[in-house]
């Protein structure tokens, strides 16, 4: 672990942009007040005239956003997630997804970053919500590597796409990046057949820990980094399903409509084993041990994004007995 | 082309809105009928788009923020050769294209829309892409004034301004009425033209069945150095048919066989009597 250069995934977003469009005079980033939280006044200095402020008015932020892109600008829509995804929802859905305008749209300071603000600045919906819209590609990168080819990524793709970044150091999951890096396919961290766990964003680590806890009891679990969450990695999914006892999903969202969801939704239609009906699995291997941690369905506990994620059991001590419970030790 | 050949594509126009509303038994005719001159004038005099350039970065663009009143734009499209008219015969019919509001899938269409409040922003993006490349396209936006409370509209307003985007022209089809009634009873924008010029447009008032006045105002354009510009058309809902013209339940009523056909001598007529020297 390189822990002591983990930068926030924001600030590599805000270092890689520049990088990027040191050799490219057709990207442009769109912020609504929000050059600031996301790290991005940098490349506003640097590249004033490849930076477009709307002042705070999301709905304007993506619309100006999405007839940028028609007219051929590689533009990135920069607004904390939580009012980009919710107030600009339609927006999204029409003038991104629909019109197929390949926008990239970047939600910043995501799910409870900002911790003790309150609900109003927390978004634990945008992952189901944009999982329902149909052209967009939902991902939400771990560490710092997963970011900087995230964005490189979605910059080549001419495609809609929505990026979600928080703002918390994220240690480096993996020692050698040595992997390829493509929306819709999963990143093995590490591999064992007692357990999956798939997580997502900066849940990634604290599974990571705890798969390393539960080594200590001789439980070998499998860490995948779903960064994706749509188009989901299915046959990386298909392929613990087989192997593993247990499946364990972890997402800083709410427990309804996200990565859970979507691999519950994908595993009850392909690969449960039930009393007369046949698996597409030889032998019907898997049974079904399936849980999803995540934020639920109440007024979210108030505190510091760490609170909250202790709270909830996001944590490397709560994956752990997540898991524990599940295989019954 | 002339006001005269303008007016009589306006009347071939407005019979072909009628025909496929009729057969799609489906429609927005009231407000179809109320913004085809507009749509007349901007393709046959005021805009460089054609389906020779449509790809080309340099064309001028046309977003229709009012997409319900599609049928008028397809009509257009169709005669300016974007498709074959032909098509229309599909209009809202199972794996048709030509649905009930605006989609790229039509040769044409700029923007997929329908939902109100769309084509502003969309619109300054796109004119500001043309000030940052230092190109000479414009963009021209169909508002109805039904979709002015929308807040993005307002929101799009002060970027167009602060961006000074003088090659982006907002046209309202001001025809007062909205599907509950008259939209200063729905929900009072008057004044308009005050409230864009509070925020830094320039503003003009044009008779929208008119088309000397329609020619000399979009000949105008840009009204001010550095201002987005605005077109207020005072139109008439269900204009050409005397029994739709400002009623409300034309809004979306589609004609009966002996209605569709007495719109249709109303039309002719009309053809007949376009006076020589228009």
């Amino acid at each position: 672990m390189e822990k002591g250069k983990a930068k926030a995934n924001l600030d590599v977003f805000s270092t890689t942009l520049q990088e990027l469009a040191e050799h490219d005079r057709d990207i442009v980033v769109v912020t609504s007040d929000s050059r600031g939280s996301g790290k991005l006044a940098p490349f506003g200095q640097r590249f004033p005239e490849q930076h477009i402020e709307v002042g705070i008015a999301e709905q304007n932020l993506v619309g100006v956003s999405a007839g940028l892109a028609s007219a051929g600008k590689k533009v990135f829509a920069v607004s904390p997630a939580c009012f980009l995804t919710a107030r600009a929802l339609e927006q999204i859905k029409n003038d991104v997804a629909y019109s197929d305008n390949p926008v990239k749209v970047v939600g910043i300071s995501a799910g409870v970053s900002y911790g003790a603000l309150g609900s109003t600045h927390h978004s634990l919906h945008d992952f189901a919500a944009l999982r329902a819209i149909n052209n967009i590609i939902v991902a939400a990168p771990a560490d710092n590597f997963e970011t900087k080819q995230a964005i490189k990524l979605a910059l080549e793709t001419n495609h809609p796409v929505y990026l979600r970044f928080g703002k918390k150091p994220m240690p480096s999951l993996k020692e050698e990046n040595d992997d390829v890096f493509e929306f819709g396919k999963g990143r093995v961290i590490v591999e064992g057949d007692d357990v999956a766990i798939i997580a997502t964003g900066e849940t990634v680590f604290p599974a990571l820990q705890a798969a390393n806890k539960l080594k200590e009891q001789n439980i070998a679990a499998t860490v995948i980094s779903m960064h994706t969450i749509k188009p989901l990695d299915t046959a990386l999914l298909a392929t613990v399903a087989q192997k593993c006892k247990a499946i364990v999903t972890v997402e800083e969202h709410s427990v309804n409509g996200g990565l859970g969801e979507a691999c519950a939704s994908w595993l009850l239609q392909n690969a449960f084993s039930i009393a007369g009906s046949e698996s597409r699995f030889p032998g019907g291997a898997w049974g079904g041990l399936f849980k999803i941690i995540g934020i639920p369905d109440e007024y979210t506990v108030t505190g510091s994004q760490q609170d909250i994620f202790n709270h909830y059991g996001i944590n490397e001590e709560g994956i752990a007995d997540t898991v524990l419970s599940l295989l019954n030790k | 082309m002339t006001e005269k050949e303008l007016a009589i594509k306006s009347v071939e126009y407005r019979k072909n809105i009628l025909k496929y509303i009729f057969h799609a038994n489906a429609g927005h005719t009231g407000g179809s009928l109320s913004c085809i001159d507009l749509l007349n004038v901007l393709y046959n005099h005021v805009m460089n788009i054609s389906p020779a350039n449509f790809k080309s970065p340099d064309r001028d663009r046309y977003i229709q923020s009012k997409g319900h009143s599609v049928e008028a734009l397809f009509v257009v499209l169709a005669d300016k050769g974007f498709f074959p008219e032909l098509d229309l015969h599909t209009l809202c019919k199972y794996r048709s294209h030509y649905i009930g509001h605006p989609t790229r899938k039509v040769n044409g269409v700029e923007q997929n829309t329908g939902a109100l409040g769309h084509g502003l922003p969309i619109s300054v993006g796109t004119a500001l892409a043309a000030k940052m490349d230092n190109k000479k396209y414009r963009v021209f936006t169909l508002l109805g004034d039904g979709e002015l409370p929308e807040g993005s509209n307002w929101e799009a307003a002060l970027t167009a301004s602060h961006y000074k985007l003088d090659n982006l022209c907002a046209i309202i089809d001001h025809n007062k009425l909205q599907i509950t009634g008259p939209t200063s009873e729905v929900c009072n924008t008057h004044p308009i033209d005050a409230k864009f010029e509070s925020f830094g447009w320039a503003v003009r008032h044009v008779d929208g069945h008119n088309f000397e006045q329609l020619k000399e105002i979009f000949d105008a354009i840009p009204f001010a150095e550095g201002k987005p510009n605005l077109v207020i058309a005072h139109t008439i809902k269900g204009k050409g048919v005397s029994y739709m013209e400002n009623v409300i339940k034309w809004h979306h009523g589609v004609p009966s066989e002996k209605q569709y056909e007495d719109a249709l001598s109303e039309l002719d007529n009309a053809m007949v009597t376009v006076p020589d020297d228009f």
